[in-house]
């Protein structure tokens, strides 16, 4: 017996409760979570989400944190709403890094004002090449573009591996797999003294303003909708699906290019096997968390970056290991799913008993 | 050069022990309709929970690939739950349960950095091992890769021979049809899907008690994803699926052995050789798109309610 039924019409109502409904029950279960680790779980979520945020650091810090996720997922809820599953926007910020880097590394000394321009130019053709690879293997040979940007990924990290410890390993790093420390003509300047939030944010910003004009203006965003809701609509009006593939993943890549460069020109300061902690994976919950709408992923950018700030006060404060961010990641995509359900159905009502 | 190629075709068979477990399992979901991308993340939880049991109660891999395989099944129920009772998108409950799995399995393998176990030796087929050259090559392996042989065997024939195989087609082609005459399409598909997680965990306990016994965080490195790719390669065939994993247990194996066999090239890149011999493998399989039209289930990856 289905315990669900299909909605006449879908619930406007629940797809903007599904994700509070969704980080209800992630706190839920992570108050157990924390209990059955002898933690107090007021305490455990004060260290989480409170303490962060008392300082003027921690905002800054919750800035650095948010603006990558955020620009990220503004490129990928444009394909997500077209049906188009980019999940290695992880190697896409890691080509742009290393175009970006490369830029920082062949200027090396140049003082001038326009290399760290060059290098945000260079990181946003490099995430795009290394998106558009996947969508010419989808639109040309008809590759599931799941597995072929997954496997970019891993590519891509191993060629990061390669250059810093080979070509761009820096001399004097005591064969550190690492680059030069970038001269300042190649970083983003911290806005304040001792804290690192800097320009990057603006591009996060502006680009979630473009988003929201893009999707909810321009008749291109409306065909890839159509395409990801409706594909045999789509294609009775005659929009393209195969420039759905291309605009949804080069776009994607793109942003996601432009967020490694805001990394190793940023926080990072060089090319290393750490410039990003999961950045590009972690953004794909962002999108959905957000509604794939700019507004909400700004938000949930917000909140996400907020989850990585509590794990790493976790770590400190109530020796948990940073690794919990990932657990509650994971969960809180769960609980959307879940939750999501009920906005397309509904709990069917308990047949009366029939009287004879 | 035959004393170089001994020790990498012995080792080939090796590693592709996982991805025959891991394909198999995800192989019989996808035929009764169920796309599970969560391998991934199964086999880490396997991976983890199989490490964890082998270390603790000091039982060693006889300890851990149940505990793998129970755990898998688990991340499965959670999966089923979601995208067969509930009917939510597959693709998107897949990826959750790998993301959901990435951070389980290093929030758990904390404690365990650097422990490392003492494996399991090389079985000896008694006889068979003798023989020139072949004997070491293939019965000369662990245990766990000889079940793996078993496990292929069974699927074949249990899809090939049986009824249940029928059975597990028909709810994957038509289950508005395996509905009607009586067959409980979502048990089934439920079925499938615990027995995939099954499988993968035992890949992933093999990963870390036999094949390298420590544990190392994030150490099925995209090995899941891989399996998946061998789904679409093997056109949902499972002899073909045997063919792929061996050839990307060739293509992981090689990077050990490169220098003994003359090639000079970085080891990172060497590395990534398996995750490009995926893209291409796949581009090659999906430009005929008849091909894959023709084997490929036709209700997978779509919900289905009653």
């Amino acid at each position: 017996m289905p315990l669900l039924e299909p909605r006449p019409t879908p619930s406007a109502r629940m797809r903007l409760l599904s994700p509070l409904i969704a980080i209800g029950l992630t706190l839920a279960v992570g108050s157990l979570l924390f209990l059955s680790l002898g933690k107090n779980p007021v305490e455990a979520f004060t260290v989480f989400f409170i303490q962060p945020l008392s300082s003027g650091n921690g905002w800054s810090e919750l800035m650095v944190k948010a603006g990558p996720l955020i620009l990220i997922a503004q490129g990928l809820a444009i394909g997500f709403r077209a049906r188009i599953y980019n999940i290695g926007a992880e190697g896409q910020l890691i080509v742009g890094a290393l175009a970006g880097g490369g830029v920082a590394i062949a200027f090396d000394g140049v003082d001038a004002w326009w290399v760290l321009p060059l290098m945000v130019v260079a990181g946003a053709i490099g995430g795009a090449l290394w998106g558009a690879v996947p969508a010419l293997l989808k639109t040309r040979f008809n590759a599931e573009e799941t597995l072929t940007t997954l496997m970019l990924t891993y590519i891509a990290s191993f060629t990061l591996s390669y250059m810093v410890n080979g070509p761009w390993r820096d001399p004097e790093g005591m064969n550190f797999p690492q680059s030069i420390m970038f001269g300042d003509p190649a970083l983003f300047s911290p806005w304040f003294e001792g804290m690192r939030v800097n320009a990057s944010i603006l591009i996060a910003t502006v680009a979630s303003i473009a988003f929201w004009i893009f999707t909810s203006r321009s008749f291109l965003a409306y065909q890839l909708t159509v395409g990801g809701l409706a594909p045999a609509a789509a294609r009775y009006a005659g929009f393209s699906a195969q420039r759905t593939v291309w605009v949804s993943l080069v776009l994607s890549g793109l942003t996601a290019g432009i967020a490694g460069v805001g990394e190793v020109a940023g926080p990072v300061g060089q090319l290393n096997l750490n410039i990003s902690p999961g950045y590009g994976f972690a953004a794909i919950i962002v999108a959905y968390l957000g509604r794939l709408n700019a507004v909400g992923i700004v938000l949930a950018g917000l909140l996400m970056a907020l989850l990585y700030l509590g794990g790493e006060a976790a770590q400190v404060a109530l020796q948990l290991p940073a690794a919990i961010t990932g657990l509650f990641q994971g969960m809180l995509l769960f609980f959307l799913l879940g939750a999501d359900v009920f906005v397309d159905y509904r709990l069917k009502p308990r047949p009366k008993p029939a009287y004879a | 050069m035959l004393e170089h190629l001994i020790p990498v075709l012995a080792g080939t068979l090796g590693a592709a022990t996982p991805l025959i477990f891991a394909g198999l399992g995800e192989l019989v979901a996808e035929r009764t309709g169920v796309i599970n991308l969560g391998v991934e993340g199964m086999m880490l939880i396997g991976a983890i929970a199989g490490f964890a049991a082998a270390a603790d109660s000091g039982g060693g891999a006889l300890a851990g690939l149940p505990a793998g395989a129970v755990a898998g099944m688990l991340a499965a129920l959670v999966f089923a739950v979601l995208s067969l009772s509930m009917a939510a998108n597959q693709a998107a409950c897949g990826l959750a349960l790998t993301i959901f799995g990435v951070g389980l399995s290093a929030f758990i393998g904390q404690h365990y950095v650097s422990f490392s176990l003492p494996g399991l030796q090389p079985l000896d087929i008694p006889g068979l091992v003798d023989i020139p050259v072949l004997g070491r090559i293939l019965f000369h392996q662990d245990p766990v890769t000889y079940l793996g042989l078993i496990t292929f065997a069974i699927v074949w024939w249990v899809l090939r021979k049986t009824r249940l195989g029928l059975v597990l087609k028909a709810v994957g082609e038509a289950p508005d049809a395996a509905h009607a005459i009586g067959y409980p399409v979502i048990a089934i598909r439920y079925g499938a899907t615990l027995f995939g997680g099954a499988m993968a965990g035992v890949a992933g306990a093999y990963l870390s008690t036999v094949y390298t016994p420590l544990w190392v965080q994030n150490m099925v490195a995209g090995r899941g994803w891989i399996a998946i790719a061998l789904v679409v390669f093997a056109t949902w065939n499972p002899t073909r699926l045997l063919l792929g994993a061996w050839l990307f247990g060739g293509v992981t194996i090689l990077q050990f052995h490169a220098q003994g066999l003359g090639i000079a090239l970085p080891v990172q890149l060497l590395a990534a050789l398996p995750y490009l011999a995926t893209v291409v493998v796949l581009v090659l399989i999906s430009r005929d798109k008849r091909l894959l039209q023709l084997n490929l289930p036709a209700s997978l990856g779509k919900p289905w309610m009653p």
